[in-house]
């Protein structure tokens, strides 16, 4: 257990990643670019033809599902970056120094989740867009939510990412699991009117969770229980992180 | 004392090639100790088996009296290592590139702050704290390594070709620095070099090939007992005169990789 929570560790990986973001502002762009496409093109463009699902117009139904997208690409890229500290080394000077691989794990999820976090609460200065007025308070509730979403995102990017021997395998991830995670979580339209495949592989998706619970946040309506939602998310970070984690801990 | 290092009947197999072949050694406490072979020879293998990247396949090794396997945190807390390939985060400005070391190595933050000047000054990139690593010359950024490995006082250091393509005055420097240290300090360095003028500085060598031990002990006994006008004819007498194939790192290929994505970004 203390070398589960090696502050120390956490803290190292926490800041440093802090700082290489804060040097970084091609993310923040794209954390700008993609809601104007998504809430702008599609939320105005499409909803102008939709009504919009029950009392919520359509850009109103998208906009925690824009926020979804950011926390999904914000973690993975995160945690992709470690393919990055491979290859030019600097995962081998964690590797060597005597901390847990377990720490290493916690402190990227944490400092990825983080990134995505304010990536996501970028999403927030589109809210004029939507159309429903939302309390300012709302907007505070949201970001433990939005960190629960991210941690076990980043997670189980870090997974995959231990897989994967290039960065070349980001387009891949995107297409095989960020796309489909994003259009099967209910985030662009309710799955209770979809056909029962798609209902089927959106009750297994967690973000199906996640985005109910940003839409519980936002409007006080949802599709699941909240301890139900709650519970999931707690799970795939269990989950995730185990994976990581061993994953992490293989010596060849 | 336990020895600093001690390898016994070490094999290291990856799929059908075996890198490391029963390989027994001893490293005394302060000793300065050459590991010495043609490329492929087995030489970064091993040392990544000591500094518990890998696991040996069978055999046993041990660094400070604590086994690789068994116990890794415990000998990486004992070791510092600088690496062949650059292992620097060159985001990060040289001041902060250490703070984080030390974070990770537990030292507290006066020690840590304390130490971390006196190996910027020594390495003399102390007026170049704040510079983002990426802005240093290849010497620079071996100094900054070097003084990264040397912060958190480590028993045993590990340095893979320490000194390949960098300029005279820098590996001038880095011997400097090793002797220095030598001199006041109780610490036991592990180096692998191509260079034999490097190699004949150091107190014992083994020479290493296709993961077999072919010889070890001093420099001049070695010369002397093979009847040989120097070190370097010791090696190719040993090793023979067949050109090598050993693999590009990892870190080669990737390079590319990388850059390739870079143009497209």
């Amino acid at each position: 257990m203390k070398e589960l929570f090696d502050f120390q560790a956490l803290r190292m990986i926490w800041l440093r990643e802090m700082i290489r973001t804060s040097r970084d502002r091609t993310q923040i762009a794209g954390s700008l670019a993609r809601p104007i496409l998504w809430l702008v093109v599609l939320g105005l463009g499409l909803g102008s033809a939709f009504p919009g699902f029950g009392r919520l117009p359509y850009t109103a139904f998208l906009f925690p599902g824009i926020i979804a997208m950011n926390l999904l690409y914000g973690s993975f890229l995160s945690a992709i970056s470690i393919i990055w500290d491979r290859e030019f080394g600097f995962l081998k000077e964690m590797l060597v120094a005597p901390i847990s691989r377990s720490s290493i794990v916690l402190g990227k999820s944490a400092s990825g989740a983080t990134v995505a976090c304010f990536q996501g609460s970028l999403v927030f200065l589109f809210l004029p867009l939507v159309g429903v007025s939302v309390p300012f308070w709302r907007l505070f509730l949201a970001l433990p939510v939005m960190f629960l979403i991210a941690f076990p995102l980043t997670a189980l990017g870090l997974w995959l990412a231990s897989r994967m021997t290039s960065f070349e395998g980001f387009g891949t991830l995107a297409n095989f699991v960020v796309m489909p995670m994003f259009f099967m979580s209910g985030a662009v339209f309710p799955l209770q009117s979809a056909p029962p495949a798609l209902q089927w592989i959106g009750k297994v998706n967690p973000m199906t969770y996640g985005v109910d619970l940003l839409r519980g946040v936002f409007y006080g309506a949802h599709a699941h229980p909240a301890l139900l939602s709650f519970s999931i998310l707690f799970l795939f970070s269990a989950v995730a992180t185990a994976g990581a984690v061993s994953a992490f801990s293989r010596r060849s | 004392m336990p020895p600093a290092v001690e390898v016994s009947h070490l094999v290291k197999k990856f799929g059908a090639v075996t890198a490391v072949d029963d390989l027994s050694f001893a490293v005394e406490a302060g000793e300065l100790f050459g590991f010495l072979g043609p490329n492929g020879a087995g030489k970064s293998t091993t040392i990544h088996i000591l500094c518990t990247l890998l696991s040996p396949t069978s055999g046993t090794a041990s660094v400070a009296g604590f086994d690789c396997l068994k116990d890794p945190v415990e000998v990486r807390k004992s070791i510092g290592i600088i690496f062949q390939d650059p292992s620097l985060d060159e985001r990060l400005t040289a001041w902060e590139n250490l703070e984080f070391h030390g974070m990770i190595y537990h030292m507290p933050k006066s020690l840590r702050r304390r130490r971390m000047e006196e190996v910027l000054r020594f390495v003399e990139l102390w007026e170049r704290r704040h510079s983002v690593a990426r802005t240093f010359s290849g010497g620079m950024k071996r100094r900054l390594e070097v003084a990264r490995g040397l912060m958190h006082q480590p028993k045993v250091l590990f340095l893979d070709e320490p000194t390949i393509g960098l300029d005279p005055q820098t590996r001038h420097k880095i011997w400097a620095l090793m002797s220095e240290l030598r001199a006041d300090q109780k610490t036991t360095f592990f180096m692998t070099t191509h260079s034999m003028e490097e190699a004949e500085r150091c107190d014992r060598v083994a020479i290493l090939d296709h993961g077999k031990l072919l010889a070890l002990g001093r420099p001049a006994d070695l010369v002397r007992e093979a009847q040989a006008k120097n070190l370097e004819q010791v090696f190719l007498g040993v090793t023979g005169h067949d050109l090598r194939d050993g693999d590009a790192s990892d870190q080669e290929i990737s390079r590319g990789r990388v850059r390739k994505m870079r143009a497209w970004a």
